[in-house]
């Protein structure tokens, strides 16, 4: 066959109608103040992490919402645990509840294995 | 019409609806804590959405209560309110009683004590500023930081104490969006060549005209709206004001020193509005006086006589207040007429 130069890649859509967002429920029953979150960005930039790496915890949220789950184990692991993002939350939200429960429901959904 | 109607607070929702009920032979007695009367709008220097100068509405709404049927009384604080049989009795510190057949709680709102958010630095920090401040600078047109320069940068945050669990307040403040868009472009317009910026969380611009302002805020002034909440104020070596945020747009974590900070302080329940809707059972949330409905019973409450106008029942802009003044007279009208 002739070959053209051209290549099909991975579409770059998020797509609602393919994008496994039941799991998002999962996180729901264990940290319902999930739900609250407006996405405003303060535990993100409150965050002592985020100073020396990429990790962003609003946008981690938000890809899991969208059932975007590439990458987000690894990323996930820079959070320390300190809870200065719940001090900030304008909403209430357990973001450090978020992020333990994440971590689990990413290693049954198989990215990234954690022993607990 | 042989009947009196107390009204407590002289703000803009006591006066229009002192006013109203005038005009229908009703006399009136307006109480006011403070001096002067027109409330918060003494503080505001031009209006939202037009530019208009407050002073001009102040004139128009003290010159109202020239009316022969209204008394005003300055300097006086209502602590208490009850009714006795048909008729509504008011009571300051000195026992002094006043007496009607119906009353009107107009006791409005205080703005936001920012030094709750300790975090924003205000109180601490010479260079944060809260919106209430800006107005008063702005009486004599010079916007200055703490050492007297122009600032090149300046920084309105939106929603300080507003939307907020961590100060007990869920609500929405109403003004303080087109507030920051107002002042930033008197800002622009006194220093063009400085930067400005406003963090929002959402920008709620639903009155009529606020778009269009918000838009020419950023087509002809260039001030420029960055979508993320600010987590915390700190000072720089040379007192300017370091925040960060997150730029949720970009999905990057962000820091900004700017020369001033101004805090889009939101609308809270005045102690009178509190206090005295307790007294009466009628406390509703967040310390706001509570409407009998939401529909055609705004005005009353489950208390008959009782009735309520403008800001002590949540946050309103000022023409939403004059309109919601009005309509409480003529409940207020109503009940006089079938009520002996
Ligand atoms: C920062 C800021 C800027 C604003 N700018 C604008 C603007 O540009 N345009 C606009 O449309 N709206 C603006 N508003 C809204 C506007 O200020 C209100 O809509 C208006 O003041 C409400 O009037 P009111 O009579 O309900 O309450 P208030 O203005 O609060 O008046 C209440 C009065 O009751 C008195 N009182 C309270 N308790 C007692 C008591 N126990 N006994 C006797 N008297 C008592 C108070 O002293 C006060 O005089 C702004 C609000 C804020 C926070
Ligand atoms: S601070 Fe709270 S509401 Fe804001 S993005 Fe973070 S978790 Fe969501
Ligand atoms: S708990 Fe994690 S995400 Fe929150 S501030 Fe600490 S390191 Fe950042
Ligand atoms: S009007 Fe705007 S700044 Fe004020 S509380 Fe509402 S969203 Fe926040």
């Amino acid at each position: 066959m002739k070959n053209w130069g051209f290549k099909i890649s991975k579409p770059r859509v998020l797509d609602f109608d393919t994008a496994n967002l039941d799991a998002y429920n999962r996180l729901i029953e264990k940290v319902p103040s999930a739900h609250r979150c407006l996405m405003c960005g303060a535990c993100t930039a409150t965050c002592t992490a985020n100073l020396h790496t990429t990790f962003n915890f609003r946008n981690c949220h938000l890809m899991f919402r969208r059932g975007q789950f590439e990458g987000l184990a690894e990323e996930l692991d820079k959070c320390m645990l300190c809870g200065k993002c719940k001090l900030v939350c304008p909403r209430g939200v357990n973001t450090r509840a978020i992020i333990y429960n994440l971590r689990i429901v990413l290693s049954d959904l198989n990215y990234k294995k954690i022993e607990l | 019409m042989d009947k009196k109607v107390l009204i407590i607070g002289g703000g803009p929702a006591g006066i229009e609806t002192a006013y109203s009920l005038a005009l229908q032979d009703v006399k009136v007695v307006m109480i006011e804590k403070d001096a002067n009367v027109c409330g918060n709008i003494q503080n505001w220097e031009k209006l939202f959405p037009d530019f208009k100068d407050a002073e001009e509405v102040r004139k128009i709404l003290s010159q109202k209560l020239n009316h022969p049927n209204i008394e005003v009384i300055t300097n006086t604080e209502i602590k208490n309110l009850y009714p006795q049989g048909n008729l509504w009795f008011a009571k300051n510190d000195d026992e002094r009683i006043f007496e009607a057949n119906a009353a009107l709680l107009a006791t409005g709102f205080e703005v936001f004590d920012a030094k709750r958010k300790e975090e924003l630095g205000y109180g601490i920090y010479d260079n944060v500023i809260t919106s209430a401040d800006f107005e008063k600078m702005y009486k004599s047109r010079k916007i200055l930081t703490a050492e007297g320069r122009v600032p090149q940068r300046i920084a309105f945050l939106n929603c300080v104490g507003s939307r907020d669990e961590k100060v007990g307040n869920h609500y929405c403040s109403r003004v303080c969006c087109i507030n920051a868009v107002k002042q930033a472009i008197e800002f622009k317009e006194l220093v063009p060549d400085a930067k400005a910026y406003c963090f929002y969380m959402d920008m709620r611009m639903a009155g009529q005209f606020y778009e269009e302002l918000y838009r020419k805020s950023q087509e002809k002034y260039g001030v420029t709206y960055i979508r993320g909440r600010t987590s915390e104020a700190a000072v720089t070596r040379d007192n300017r004001i370091q925040i960060k945020a997150e730029d949720t747009l970009s999905a990057l974590p962000m820091k900004m020193t700017v020369d001033l900070l101004v805090l889009m302080v939101g609308i809270e329940a005045s102690a009178g509005t509190t206090l005295l809707s307790e007294q009466n059972d009628v406390l509703g949330l967040y310390g706001f006086a509570k409407p009998l409905g939401l529909y055609s019973e705004d005005n009353m409450t489950t208390k008959p006589g009782l009735f309520l106008a403008g800001t002590c029942k949540r946050p309103l802009t000022l023409p939403e207040t004059l309109a919601d003044a009005r309509s409480a007279a003529t409940d207020i009208i109503k009940y006089l007429k079938t009520t002996k």
